[in-house]
């Protein structure tokens, strides 16, 4: 089988976890979970594309400005989610109706 | 492709399920400690040292340690709460495991044969002087989004200061 390929498919197991995690959780901090599973599979695409290119120091600059971003991502929104869990005493989802028409 | 590469991917895969389907939150956060740990031995054989380097420290240690803060911060449920819930969360996630398993068996049937020769470019083989000389510009976005970044947070921590001095 062609080495890339199964990296590839890894790539899109990862990705398909993150999705679901984040379809059918009802908790916050489990949805961040979630978006972080789907941060890895994009990592893991940069590199398989950087080694398959043979780019490998473009693919290690883009990882290292994409952990930067996931960093940021995930300190904000855990801010967010702190700020709804002392408004509403809880982290699900189904309590967060305030904005329901 | 060597065996020890195939087997790093599993384990990469099955502690992503791992880290979604577990019921606790602090399981849930060293999954993915674990997951980040993989991807990491993966970048080194891969040859992305200085990438593999970032991502054990920040991704699978400091991204971490923020979820070991909030989930102890939120008092997370109680074990008697936790199993009531379970058959709920048992109903949501079932068929995730069918959903990943019919994904990766079908993706490996469809072998595709993958051939990227991109036009030869210079490559700078230091990602050290291709990150200084060749993406200022990403480097002045990083700076820009980590100010931005600690701006919100600053932001977001007052208002809750002020509700909690209410």
């Amino acid at each position: 089988m062609h080495l890339l390929w199964i990296f590839f498919v890894y790539m899109i197991v990862l990705f398909v976890i993150g999705v679901y995690c984040i379809l059918a959780t009802q908790n916050l901090v489990r949805a961040l979970i979630g978006i972080e599973v789907l941060m890895k599979a994009v990592t893991l695409l940069i590199i398989i594309a950087g080694y398959a290119s043979g780019r490998t120091s473009l693919a290690q600059a883009l990882v290292i400005t994409l952990i930067v971003v996931e960093t940021v991502i995930i300190a904000v929104a855990m801010g967010i989610v702190l700020s709804i869990y002392k408004h509403t005493k809880s982290l699900d989802t189904e309590n967060l109706t305030n904005l329901k028409g | 492709m060597a065996v020890i590469d195939e087997l790093i991917l599993l384990m990469l895969a099955a502690s992503a399920l791992w880290t979604v389907m577990t019921r606790s939150l602090l399981r849930s956060a060293i999954g993915l400690a674990l997951t980040s740990a993989m991807l990491a031995i993966l970048m080194f054989r891969l040859s992305n040292p200085f990438a593999a380097v970032f991502e054990l420290s920040v991704c699978a240690g400091l991204i971490s340690a923020l979820f070991f803060c909030i989930i102890t911060i939120t008092e997370p449920l109680t074990p008697e709460k936790v199993r009531e819930e379970a058959g709920a969360r048992f109903g949501r996630f079932r068929y995730l495991p069918v959903i990943v398993l019919i994904v990766g068996i079908v993706l490996r049937v469809l072998t595709v044969k993958i051939d990227v020769k991109l036009p030869a470019l210079e490559e700078i083989a230091d990602v050290r002087h291709f990150l200084w000389e060749g993406r200022q510009i990403d480097l002045i976005g990083q700076i820009i989004i980590l100010l931005c970044g600690v701006f919100g947070i600053v932001i977001l921590l007052k208002e809750i200061r002020k509700k909690g001095g209410k």
